[in-house]
Order: C-alpha cells, then sequence, then structure tokens
C-alpha cells in the first residue's frame, strides 16, 4: 500500500474545537437536568414522604414542627393481610394479560403477516378502529357480557362480573389490537426465506412458527410483555368498575380504598403504598431490559 | 431422480411469474435456471420445491406427479441466496435440524452430521453461532443442512450471489465436485451466465416467465435459438447490427450504411429469403486485428474509430465505432490499441448469428 497525502483540515474559526466541544456537553446536560428537575423532585418527595411523620415541601418534619420525625410507620400497612391480597390480585391480572395477550398476539400476528385467509385485510382495519374506542365507552356493554359469563356454571366463577379472572379477560380483549399490530409489524420483518427451509427441511407450519420464527421475534415480544404487564398492573378503571369490595380490588384500586374509606386521610402512608406498588414493576423491567435494548440492536441476523 | 415439469404455469391475479413451462431434468444432471431477475426462474424453483402451488401443469418426480406433495415428504434439499439458516441455532443446530424432524435417534444424529460438517469443511464449528461465522461458512453450513438428509433432489436459489468474486468461484467449483460425486440430480437458479456455463450439464434460459431454450451449454453459446438467448449467454455480450442481407450468384453480403460483409451461403441463406432489415449477431471474440503480418481479405473486414478501451488483463475490451455502428470487440493487449485508432477487423463470418427481427427466431437454427 502506498499512502496518499490528506490535506490536514483547516482550523475552525472562532473559538478553539476542545472549548467548542466543552461549552456544548455543557449546554446539553445543563438543558437534561433541567428537563428532568421536576420528575426527580417528585420522586425525592415521594420517597422522603414515605419515611416521615409528615413533610413540608421537601423536608421531613417531627410532630413538633422540627426537622426531623423518621419513622416507619407507614409501612405498617405491609403486615395488613389486604395489601398483600390486593397485590396478588394485580399480580394475577398482570400475569394472565402477559400470557393471554402473548399468546393470541404471536399466533395472531403470524397469521395476519403470513398467511392468506378471507376477510384478513378488514380484521386488519376493523382492529385499528376498533382501537380507537376508549374502554369508558364499553364499560356498560362489557358489564353486561361479564354478568351473562358469570351465569354460566362453573367457569362463570372464575372469569364473569367481579372476579379476576372476568377483568384479566377484558384486560386482554382491550390489550390485543395493539398487541396482535405489533407482532405481525415484527413478522412482517422476517425474511421468507428462513421459513421455506425449515417446510423443505420437514417442519410443519405450526412447528415452523413455534421453533423458528418465534425466537426471532423475542425482543418484539418482550417489549409487549412489558407493556401489558405495566397496563395490568395499572389497571384501574376496568377493575374499579367490574369488582365489589376487597377481596378482589388490585393494588390500584386498593390504593383509592385508602384515600376515600379513611379519614383524616393519611397521605404519607398512601405514598408508601404507591412506591411498594412500583416495586415489581421494577423487577420485571430489570429482567427484560436486556431484550428490549435488543429490539433494534439485532432483530434478525443472519441474512 | 428423473424430474418432468410439463406446462407448468403459475400466475397471481393475472401477474405471470411462470408461463408454460416444459422441462425434462435426467438423473444425477445438474441443470441451470438462467435469466434476468423478474424471468420467474426462482418462481419455478420454488414451485418444484412445493413451496408455491402450480396454477396449471404438472411436476413428477421419477414418473410421479408431486403437485399435491407436501415440501416435506419431496425428499428435497434446498440452498437459499441468503442461506436462510437458524439465527437462534448453533451450527449442529442447524445442519441436525432436519434429522431431528425424521426423528433419527441422537448418535445417528451426531454421526451423520459430523459426516457432512467434515465434507464441507466446517467440523470443527459445530459448536459456533451463526452469526460468529463469514459469509463462505454460512453458506457451508446451508449446503451441509441441505445435504444431511440425503435428498434425491437439491434446489440452489442463487446460491453464491451474496459471496464475494474470490469465494464464489472456489465455492462454485466445491458444489460441481460435491454434486457430481454424489450423484445427486440439482436446479440451478442463477443470473450469472458464468455460473450457469461451467456448473451445468443443461441449461434452462428464462425470460418473462417464459422458457427461450433449454440445451446443453455450447449449443446455447454457438447455436442460439433465439435473439434473446443470443444476447443473454456469452460475456461479453454479442453485438447485434441491422442489416440487409442479399444474395446474387451464390454470393451472399450483409449490408446497411455501415457496413459491407460477405458471408457464407449456409448462413445467410434464409436472411436472403427476409425483405428488409435482420439482426446480425456477432460475438467480441470472433474477430481478429488486421495487420501487415495478418491481412484480412476482402469484404470480410471492418474498419473503425476507437472509442474505448477496458483491459481485461489478458485482452482489451474495444469499444469500436464503424460507421457510427457501435461494437465491443476482444483484442490482444499486445497489440496496444489506444483510443482514437484506427483500426482494420477481420471478420470470423462463420460464427456471423443472424436473427429475424419480428420474431426474434433464428434464422440458422430454427
Amino acid at each position: 500500500m502506498t499512502t496518499t497525502e490528506i490535506a490536514p483540515p483547516l482550523p475552525p474559526v472562532g473559538l478553539l474545537p476542545k472549548a467548542r466541544e466543552k461549552m456544548g456537553r455543557r449546554f446539553a446536560y445543563g438543558f437534561l437536568i433541567l428537563s428532568i428537575l421536576p420528575i426527580l423532585v417528585g420522586y425525592a418527595w415521594l420517597i422522603i414522604a414515605t419515611v416521615s411523620f409528615r413533610t413540608e415541601g421537601l423536608l421531613p418534619r417531627n410532630a413538633e414542627g422540627g426537622i426531623g420525625g423518621f419513622t416507619l410507620r407507614n409501612w405498617d400497612f405491609v403486615t395488613d393481610a389486604a395489601i398483600w391480597n390486593a397485590m396478588f390480585n394485580s399480580l394475577l391480572i398482570a400475569l394472565a394479560m402477559v400470557i393471554g395477550v402473548g399468546i393470541a398476539s404471536t399466533a395472531g400476528g403470524y397469521a395476519l403477516s403470513r398467511m392468506k385467509f378471507a376477510g384478513r385485510k378488514g380484521f386488519l382495519s376493523m382492529t385499528l378502529v376498533l382501537h380507537a374506542f376508549k374502554a369508558e365507552m364499553l364499560l356498560i356493554a362489557i358489564f353486561f357480557v361479564l354478568r351473562w359469563l358469570g351465569d354460566i356454571p362453573i367457569i362463570g366463577n372464575f372469569i364473569g362480573f367481579n372476579s379476576v379472572g372476568g377483568v384479566a379477560l377484558v384486560m386482554i380483549a382491550l390489550e390485543l389490537p395493539l398487541g396482535i399490530w405489533l407482532m405481525k409489524g415484527f413478522f412482517d420483518n422476517l425474511a421468507w426465506d428462513m421459513e421455506r427451509a425449515a417446510l423443505i427441511d420437514g417442519a410443519s407450519r405450526f412447528r415452523v412458527w413455534w421453533q423458528i420464527m418465534l425466537p426471532q421475534v423475542r425482543p418484539g415480544l418482550a417489549a409487549l410483555s412489558l407493556f401489558t404487564f405495566i397496563a395490568g398492573w395499572n389497571a384501574y378503571l376496568v377493575p374499579f368498575t367490574f369488582t365489589i369490595g376487597t377481596k378482589v380490588a388490585n393494588m390500584p384500586v386498593f390504593l383509592n380504598q385508602l384515600i376515600s374509606d379513611t379519614a383524616p386521610t393519611n397521605w404519607n402512608q398512601v405514598a408508601a403504598v404507591g412506591l411498594f406498588q412500583m416495586i415489581p414493576l421494577l423487577i420485571f423491567f430489570i429482567f427484560t431490559q436486556e431484550l428490549l435494548l435488543n429490539i433494534y440492536a439485532g432483530g434478525s441476523k443472519g441474512s | 431422480m428423473r424430474v418432468e415439469i410439463k406446462n407448468l404455469s403459475k400466475a397471481w391475479d393475472g401477474v405471470v411469474g411462470a408461463d408454460n413451462i416444459n422441462l425434462d431434468i435426467s438423473d444425477g444432471d445438474l441443470v441451470a435456471f438462467l435469466g434476468p431477475s423478474g424471468c420467474g426462474k426462482t418462481t419455478t424453483l420454488l414451485m418444484v420445491a412445493g413451496i408455491y402451488k402450480p396454477s396449471g401443469g404438472t411436476i413428477s418426480f421419477d414418473g410421479q406427479v408431486v403437485n399435491e406433495v407436501a415440501p416435506k415428504d419431496r425428499g428435497i434439499g434446498m440452498v437459499f441466496q441468503s442461506y436462510a439458516l437458524y439465527p437462534h441455532m448453533s451450527v449442529f443446530g442447524n445442519i441436525s435440524y432436519p434429522l431431528k424432524l425424521q426423528k433419527v435417534d441422537k448418535a445417528g444424529i451426531k454421526q451423520r452430521v459430523q459426516k457432512v460438517a467434515d465434507m464441507m469443511g466446517i467440523g470443527d464449528l459445530l459448536d459456533r453461532k451463526i452469526a460468529q461465522l463469514s459469509g463462505g461458512q454460512q453458506q457451508r453450513v446451508s449446503l451441509g443442512r441441505a445435504l444431511v438428509k440425503e435428498p434425491q433432489l437439491l434446489l440452489f436459489d442463487e446460491p453464491l450471489s451474496n459471496l464475494d468474486a474470490r469465494l464464489r468461484l472456489t465455492m462454485r467449483g466445491e458444489i460441481k465436485r460435491l454434486q457430481s460425486d454424489l450423484g445427486i440430480t440439482s436446479i440451478y437458479v442463477t443470473h450469472d451466465q458464468v455460473e450457469a456455463m461451467t456448473m451445468a450439464d443443461k441449461i434452462a434460459v428464462m425470460s418473462k416467465g417464459v422458457l427461450q431454450a433449454y440445451d446443453v451449454p455450447e449449443a446455447l453459446y454457438d447455436r442460439p435459438k433465439t435473439l434473446f438467448v443470443a444476447g443473454f449467454v456469452g460475456n461479453p455480450p454479442m453485438n447485434f447490427l441491422d442489416v440487409e442481407v442479399t444474395g446474387s450468384d451464390g454470393e451472399f453480403r450483409a449490408r446497411s450504411e455501415a457496413i459491407d460483409l460477405v458471408l457464407p451461403p449456409d448462413r445467410a441463406e434464409k436472411a436472403a429469403a427476409i425483405k428488409g432489415k435482420v439482426a446480425m449477431g456477432l460475438r467480441p471474440e470472433d474477430v481478429d486485428l488486421v495487420s501487415d503480418a495478418s491481412p484480412g481479405a476482402a469484404g470480410l473486414t471492418l474498419g473503425g474509430m476507437v472509442e474505448g478501451v477496458e483491459p481485461l488483463g489478458r485482452e482489451d475490451l474495444v469499444g469500436v465505432s464503424i460507421n457510427g455502428v457501435e461494437m465491443r470487440v476482444l483484442v490482444d493487449k499486445t497489440k496496444g490499441v489506444k483510443v482514437g485508432d484506427n483500426i482494420e477487423l477481420a471478420v470470423d463470418t462463420s460464427k456471423i448469428q443472424l436473427f429475424d427481427k419480428e420474431t426474434e427466431q433464428s434464422l440458422l437454427w430454427a
């Protein structure tokens, strides 16, 4: 190899490049810190409030009005069976949704992406249109459907009105349009050749879906699972409408009962329950974040 | 395995992918489907594989019609341009996948995978992930996966198009040697006519869904039956000139504003019967530079000016303007032809091709 001569770059006019870069970085960090400040203050407030007797702004106060007064009294609820019941119900709803939405979306998304059948186009546009209807508009109709489902012997107890299963069923249905469209998009991006190769290798269509195609859309499925889990965990309107009393209440409904039923409201306890509710979500995110970050880094390799 | 394709057609909502294809592939042969992209060669291949259902016609393996047989029951192996490997499995996982589905026992799988991998020269890569392999290695895995189930018919869909030029040359030889050693009937889809010429026992040239010609490579090169085949087979491609062929007293001449050549009677007879212009084909390699040492005979030479020289290494590809008509010819590089030179070319008129401009059929090998 012979070396070719390259003219050195001309020095920039004005500030030296290093100084300019430093200024730019300072500006960027300044802007970022400023824009997340409100959220940071909010979280700090929440966390301080949960371990304080009382707060004034960000300052914890004791009974005499001085600085201090740290207490774990607000966390007494962890010994209460009712919150663990609510937690369990929340988990049940969220997990049922992750499983239900996951199975239906990957199967439906694959079919809509890869197979030809009558009404495919109509189905796709219908799901989009129906997704535009807010859950609130459907509450009364769903109420009657759940009442009717509850009348079915035996299984009606699990998926009818005032049951965790019924709430999960409704939430799954509301989440499916997004899920199916999302997974269809991921399947659309996969090359046909891999599928053809598997068919020639001797796989059935179901096996192709299960063993060959599903592993390729794992990042998409992880993202969908996370969205679905959050939606299920934070679900308020549907469980609030279709459940009665504390037995089948989930965390957000329980939190609401805390505010309205106890007088006067202990806001610091509400803050503690709110923080408590976030913990499983954080754990779930830690487990899926690696997959999530992979979505755009290496969705389909090998071609 | 003998493969017969009869009146095979495929159309989607009026778009024709393959139109009335008739082919007969003998046992053990390697047949190339050659044509530009979108000519229907892959469509035809996928019908043979059973991925596409034919709109009409039949495909038979050893006399048995297989139109309704599922791909997995056809006893075929296929290699794709994109390799189509399963990225979430190891090399071993990929090659063993067809055997697992056939429920071969574990020891048998291990032994057969190792044997095929050794044959492909990837025996020490079995634990690797697909993403850790180079393109050439991936194509070997893909070939191994196709071979491991000991197929009766091998299908190749442009397997070398994604490889670099040097590797393509090596793999070309390897695939051909492997195929003839194992004696597996094969169909090889390619748009590269050099690949088709060097590897195939017979070539099926396709264009716009229609089978243009099906013959041994030498015949396609020496005796092209259509204008399309003449233009597609051979590299650099054949030159075409519009000429009028006339004959009197047993002497035939091809004339236009630019040229005037004497043609041998056995070539020109049929063309002379046509009133008006015909297309005369002349391969770049069928001319010789006229010099003092080897003067050309009268009526068998063309004079022109050099407009461009592309050195190909062994030869120069020279663009010549002959009274305004462009031609590309191959000239010995030691002659030192330069742009702007006036040169005289002796034409080997015994290799000239003539085509009817209307029907695009040959006037020599109809």
